[in-house]
């Protein structure tokens, strides 16, 4: 954003140019007519120029990543907390000193992370190390190979290939080659539901479609919504049709996509998918508002924890964001459960989407790539993952099941992990799994199919022509 | 954007430009004397350095850059790779600029009207002599010294569904997104153009006034048949600010709606940021930025050129 115009009348008073004020009062010669017609030509020119001087610049990227000092770029959240207690681990540590290196953590501000990374990564002040999603997130740095391929480092470790669970390890690669190492905890996709509302209308959390068809009708009667939807925000409507493709058609379906197969998008079950959504938001069941409703301004987690709505589809961090926003609630009266099971649908309950995790890579044009790797290592280590633990989160480690007693709240944590670790599929977050060009005009197809701007076959027709 | 050359001023305007102002200056106004005084008097041409670097580097530089990139294809990584008129020809075939460009044209008229009229009422109002005037000018400035962000961050939270004053799917509906984003810049921008006006209505002579009471005319024919064409300048100008001004309008379209719901209030230059910082495409990016350009250029040359305004002929003539 920084490189937009401050105001959009930014121009102002500049607009005038060249002979500007009264001085230059009408004229009778050739030499004043010029004066003029260059006049409003520039004036006019110069102001629209100014205030359309909306261009591609927009990196400010300080980071250097000269010398010994290798610059990190992490999502700025509370989590990063964690990151920085690491990075002062490490450059206090032997490791650094025999790599002759140390790291300085830069937080960039989450909701503009992805594009500040790209502008960064495509300058001379790029990170030497940075924070992705793994998969189709890091596939246009691949290409320009700006990522380390750290399968022979990661092989050639036994430690480090044995620390992390090999599905989360391997989210983080591309075509079989590993580019990230986990560092972060997994944030797989639940159903939560609010225990109270539950009880008071004696409903049991749903796990075939048709219980949840008759738990909604209960719901709407009781004058309750049933489910919080953040729709300002379209990721939180891709969650339902990444569920909803997975339990119809099996996780098959959306990993031919993610192999760049467009023509994918044409399986059935992605039709069926649609059609589910539009049943359930002409029947109600996001409310009349979810449009205008955020998740990210705790829009609907409060009508979630308000007991407004009664179930809420949402990642891992719900709970954490429950648990900074509504305490009480997140301790006595947030329960989960897996998505439901459709009908005749190929899709196992057990299935999961979301994000494993994300991920540490590192920059190719780093300059000591042997003090980057060494800075990696750590995240696999027991006092990396206990940090995570002791933050709520799940670490992708395969020792973290024997570090959750410790965790906040251990139910929850446990709950999670088995979730994850049981899965036979874990399919990555749509918009994260195929590449930036796709995923945009994807997600504008979802937000149109959410507010009725497209039809079901419609919604389908338009994803089946993005390349 | 080279600057133009003064030949390409069709000659036909030419002899109206200054066919009228030299009637009416005559000898009486010494300061349209021509040339040799104003090359007299002007400053050294290097005064005009700091102005003319910042021009060059902070905008025709990267104007030029992007009408560069206009032709390539370039992720953000690596090098542009030239695609000559690819971008151009995609610019062409996107339904969604045709989307767009309507969605501009409204947002343009629609803000135009709403600014307008609430922006001369007030103007006018604001040059007379009433008690508190002053106070309540002051007051009705506030909006504007506030940042475009930090507004429409203030009016997201007051239509917010669910804890905000208006509790209506506002920002979640089509027309309501529309006219909540014309709404915020008009509230955001009225100020400024009620300044303009006001020293706009200020410079009319009370004469005309005092000439038209005495002939009996009230107050609002005194505003239609004095006010009202008194100020055309000062509309011509406001105008064109705010037509410019809307077809760069985009924080708060990125704060408010993010171009939603749908596709249903994203404006060019919204489209220009989607393609370039959500799809990485700055080649295309770079394509609709140029298309702005030419848009926004060409828009304010007509406006001046219709209105007469480039004429620059006297509000006072015959007085």
């Amino acid at each position: 954003m920084e490189s937009i115009n401050g105001r959009s009348n930014g121009g102002r008073p500049t607009g005038g140019g060249p002979g500007e004020g009264p001085s230059e009062g009408p004229s009778g010669s050739p030499g004043g007519r010029r004066a003029f017609s260059r006049r409003w030509v520039l004036g006019a020119g110069a102001t629209t120029l100014l205030t359309t001087g909306l261009t591609a610049c927009g990196s400010d990227g300080d980071s250097g990543g000269g010398g010994d000092t290798l610059t990190a770029f992490v999502y700025g959240d509370d989590a990063a907390k964690i990151q920085q207690t690491a990075v002062d681990r490490f450059n206090r540590s032997g490791a650094a000193k025999s790599a002759k290196g140390r790291v300085k953590l830069e937080r960039i501000p989450g909701a503009e992370y992805p594009a500040k990374l790209r502008t960064a990564m495509g300058s001379p002040s790029a990170p030497d190390i940075f924070f992705n999603w793994g998969g189709g997130s890091i596939r246009d740095y691949q290409e320009a190979k700006q990522v380390v391929d750290l399968t022979d480092t990661i092989g050639n470790d036994p430690a480090l290939k044995s620390a992390f669970l090999p599905a989360v390890l391997a989210a983080g690669g591309l075509g079989g080659r590993n580019y990230g190492i986990p560092m972060r905890g997994m944030q797989p996709v639940i159903l939560f539901y609010n225990k109270s509302v539950f009880a008071e209308h004696k409903l049991r959390p749903p796990t075939t479609w048709d219980q949840l068809q008759d738990v909604n009708a209960k719901l709407k009667k009781a004058g309750i919504t049933p489910f919080a939807l953040g729709g300002a925000d379209t990721w939180t409507e891709l969650m339902w049709l990444e569920y909803l493709v997975d339990r119809i058609g099996g996780p098959e379906v959306f990993a031919k996509i993610q192999e760049g197969d467009a023509s994918g998008w044409g399986d059935p079950a992605v039709l069926k998918a649609a059609e589910t959504v539009k049943e359930l938001i002409d029947d109600g069941a996001f409310g009349s508002k979810f449009s205008s409703v955020a998740y990210t301004n705790g829009g609907a987690p409060a009508v979630f924890a308000k007991g407004k709505a009664a179930m809420h589809l949402m990642g891992s961090w719900e709970y954490s964001t429950q648990l900074g926003k509504f305490p009480s609630f997140a301790k006595n009266n947030l329960g989960w459960c897996a998505f439901p099971t459709v009908e005749g649908g190929a899709g196992d309950i057990r299935n999961v989407v979301g994000n494993p995790t994300n991920y540490w890579s590192v920059n190719t044009r780093a300059g000591n790539k042997d003090a980057a790797i060494a800075f990696l290592k750590d995240c696999a280590s027991r006092t990396y993952a206990r940090a995570l633990v002791a933050n709520g989160d799940i670490p992708a480690t395969s020792n973290a099941a024997e570090l959750l007693d410790s965790s906040p709240n251990p139910e929850f944590a446990k709950f999670q992990y088995g979730m994850v670790e049981k899965a036979p599929a874990f399919t990555l977050s749509w918009d994260q799994a195929v590449g930036s060009d796709v995923a945009t005009p994807m997600l504008t197809e979802i937000n149109k199919l959410f507010v009725g701007k497209s039809s079901p076959s419609e919604f389908v027709s338009a994803l089946k022509e993005l390349k | 954007m080279s600057a133009p050359s003064p030949t390409r001023t069709p000659p036909g305007d030419r002899a109206g430009e200054h066919a009228e102002p030299a009637g009416s200056g005559g000898p009486h106004r010494p300061r349209s004397r021509p040339r040799p005084r104003a090359a007299a008097g002007r400053p050294h041409a290097a005064w005009a350095l700091p102005g003319v670097l910042f021009f060059t580097f902070f905008a025709v530089v990267p104007m030029g850059l992007a009408f560069y990139l206009s032709f390539t294809s370039w992720d953000g990584l690596g090098d542009p790779e030239p695609v000559g008129l690819d971008n151009w020809r995609k610019l062409l075939d996107d339904d969604r600029l045709v989307q767009s460009l309507w969605l501009t044209v409204l947002l343009t008229a629609a803000s135009w009207v709403f600014q307008t009229v609430i922006a001369l009422l007030l103007g006018v109002w604001a040059a007379g002599r009433q008690r508190n005037r002053a106070v309540l000018s002051a007051i009705f400035f506030v909006p504007f010294l506030l940042s475009s962000t930090a507004i429409a961050l203030l009016f997201y939270a007051l239509l917010d569904p669910n804890f905000g004053i208006i509790q209506e799917n506002t920002l979640g509906s089509s027309g309501g997104a529309f006219l909540a984003i014309v709404f915020v810049g008009g509230w955001q921008f009225i100020p400024f153009h009620t300044l303009l006006y006001q020293g706009g209505a200020r410079q009319i002579p009370e004469v005309l006034y005092q000439a038209a009471a005495i002939d009996g005319a009230g107050r609002y024919r005194q505003f239609f048949s004095i006010t009202l064409p008194q100020l055309r300048h000062t509309i011509t100008t406001s105008t064109v600010l705010m037509v410019v001004g809307s077809l760069t309008y985009f924080e708060t379209v990125l704060i408010l709606t993010k171009g939603g719901p749908g596709t249903d209030t994203a404006i060019l230059p919204y489209l220009m940021y989607e393609a370039g910082f959500k799809s990485y495409d700055f080649g295309y990016a770079s394509a609709i930025a140029s298309f702005l350009v030419l848009a926004a250029t060409g828009l304010s040359l007509i406006l001046v050129r219709l209105t007469g305004f480039g004429g620059m002929r006297s509000t006072r003539e015959g007085m």
